[in-house]
């Protein structure tokens, strides 16, 4: 597998024989902040695009077709259109608060995308509690959503807001149980470190029973995390407009719909990291021929090939299923995926304790 | 042991739905992509775009269309000549204009004509710049 890190390393050493060794980070860290967010911007784009098809095709239709090939430009079109809107401002709203509310979305949606290990060697935030670090980061965006549905001084922003903050709540808990269990299996929190435990087969086929199960529910919270559809009721069109952001317009409404998809990228890159081996190449024990093919393939390619795939997993539920009334939501979390999660956690430290894991 | 059961069943039910929208995403679409694909275009059957009438012979201008129409879309002239064969009078049509303008494609008409003379066609490109190019004469052939 290609080490990134020889990269980086060459760029600090690089910086530090020009340089002292406090600029050259901050020079560091200015690069990677713009590749961040250029990677973001990227992959919000793609999420869109790729929204639009899949959703298209399950709806038996072509989706956008006209604005260059296969409507490939269609997006980017979009988001211009957006960024020469007049952002406006509500009489009688907490102007401070409503302008601030879709910067600490856009924050904590960022802060937990620079959690992902993309390939050996790239990753931003990698640190021995990783995956609180993500799950502190992530929790953050709840706090702009409560915000944005009282500042706007509107009935339909705040009832949005409230289901929000209920649902992304109660599921926090089972997204945290079901990456625990992966904890269990790993003894570590470090994302790299994760990753690096998969290289002789992934975590749902090494946790097999209680890994699926995890899997399983880390999907359906995931999925409720980022307030998608079958869960999409904090935004419901047909009852609340548009949900917390009924008031935003331009950008700010666009920073909404733009956190919205990377979250979606987020909770399945983590799905791919923990459950299916992030930028690790598929390895057979005992096939070297086999496993050397595998891992010619670089391992950004992987990780992006993984998270596409559980990112279409996501979309084929969102156009299959209905929206849950919110009583339905809570009775899901909490009759359902806490007390199987809590169970699935005790048979995988059974697993663990007797070692029936491969 | 209900709740254990309604899982289960759950569960069933939410694959049931996954795989008819799983089969959906693989099966052709059926968007048409109108301008480009005009050579190919295959309206349905039961499309309705204006009033033909394919024989004008057939009609017998009884002028019941004439009256079943609740728009006053149809216009027929007719003229009493003697029947060549048997020499005795009879209506015949001389004219029969169509408004397409006005026509709401209710059916009515050809609902009424005894000897399904008229009938709806496919054909829905009908843009033109000024309406007295939507009166069309159907029996223009036989003039």
């Amino acid at each position: 597998m290609f080490d990134f890190g020889i990269i980086t390393n060459w760029i600090h050493t690089q910086f530090t024989s020009v340089m002292s060794e406090p600029l050259a980070i901050f020079l560091e860290c200015v690069i990677i902040g713009i590749c961040l967010l250029l990677l973001y911007v990227i992959v919000a784009i793609i999420m869109i695009y790729m929204e639009r098809k899949v959703c298209a095709a399950f709806q038996c239709r072509l989706g956008p077709q006209r604005v260059g090939p296969w409507g490939s430009v269609q997006v980017i079109c979009d988001v211009f259109k957006m960024l020469t809107k007049e952002i406006i401002t509500i009489r009688h709203s907490d102007k401070f608060l409503y302008n601030l509310a879709p910067y600490i979305v856009i924050i904590a949606s960022v802060t937990a995308f620079a959690c992902i290990p993309i390939s050996r060697g790239l990753e931003i935030l990698d640190f021995n509690v990783g995956v609180l670090f993500f799950m502190a980061a992530s929790s953050i965006g709840i706090v702009g959503i409560l915000l944005a549905g009282w500042s706007s001084n509107s009935k339909f922003s705040l009832i949005g807001a409230m289901r929000s903050g209920a649902q992304m709540i109660s599921y926090e808990l089972s997204v945290g149980l079901s990456i625990l269990t992966i904890v269990v299996l790993t003894d570590t929190m470090q994302f790299s470190e994760i990753v690096m435990r998969q290289a002789d087969g992934w975590f749902i086929f090494k946790g097999h029973i209680p890994a699926l199960i995890a899997f399983v529910i880390y999907l359906i919270a995931g999925n409720a995390e980022v307030n998608r559809g079958p869960f999409d009721l904090p935004e419901a069109e047909s009852e609340l407009t548009a949900g917390y952001h009924t008031e935003y317009s331009g950008m700010h409404f666009g920073l909404f719909y733009v956190a919205e998809f990377v979250n979606l990228f987020v909770i399945s890159s983590i799905a791919a990291t923990i459950f299916l081996g992030g930028w690790m190449p598929l390895h057979l024990p005992g096939l070297d021929g086999f496993n050397a093919v595998m891992d010619a393939i670089p391992g950004f390619i992987w990780f992006f090939a993984k998270v596409f795939f559980i990112i279409w997993l996501l979309m084929w539920i969102k156009w299959t299923f209905p929206r849950l009334r919110i009583d339905q939501i809570l009775t899901l979390e909490w009759k359902y995926l806490v007390p199987i999660g809590l169970a699935n956690l005790l048979l995988m430290v059974i697993v663990v304790v007797f070692k029936l894991h491969f | 042991m209900g709740y254990i059961k309604g899982l289960f069943r759950g569960l069933g039910s939410l694959l049931t739905g996954m795989k008819v929208t799983f089969r959906e995403f693989f099966t052709k679409k059926i968007t048409e992509q109108y301008p480009e694909n005009r050579a190919s275009l295959k309206m349905y059957d039961r499309f309705c775009g204006e009033l033909v009438m394919p024989d004008p012979d057939k009609c017998i201008a009884c002028g019941l269309c004439q009256m079943a129409c609740p728009n006053g879309t149809i216009s027929i002239t007719t003229e009493t000549a003697a029947d060549p064969q048997t020499g005795k009078p009879k209506k015949r049509l001389v004219k029969y204009e169509y408004d397409l303008g006005s026509c709401m494609f209710c059916h009515l008409c050809v609902n009424a004509c005894p000897h399904d003379a008229i009938r709806f066609d496919t054909d829905f490109e009908h843009a033109v710049f000024t309406r007295s190019k939507l009166v069309k004469t159907l029996n223009k052939q036989q003039l």
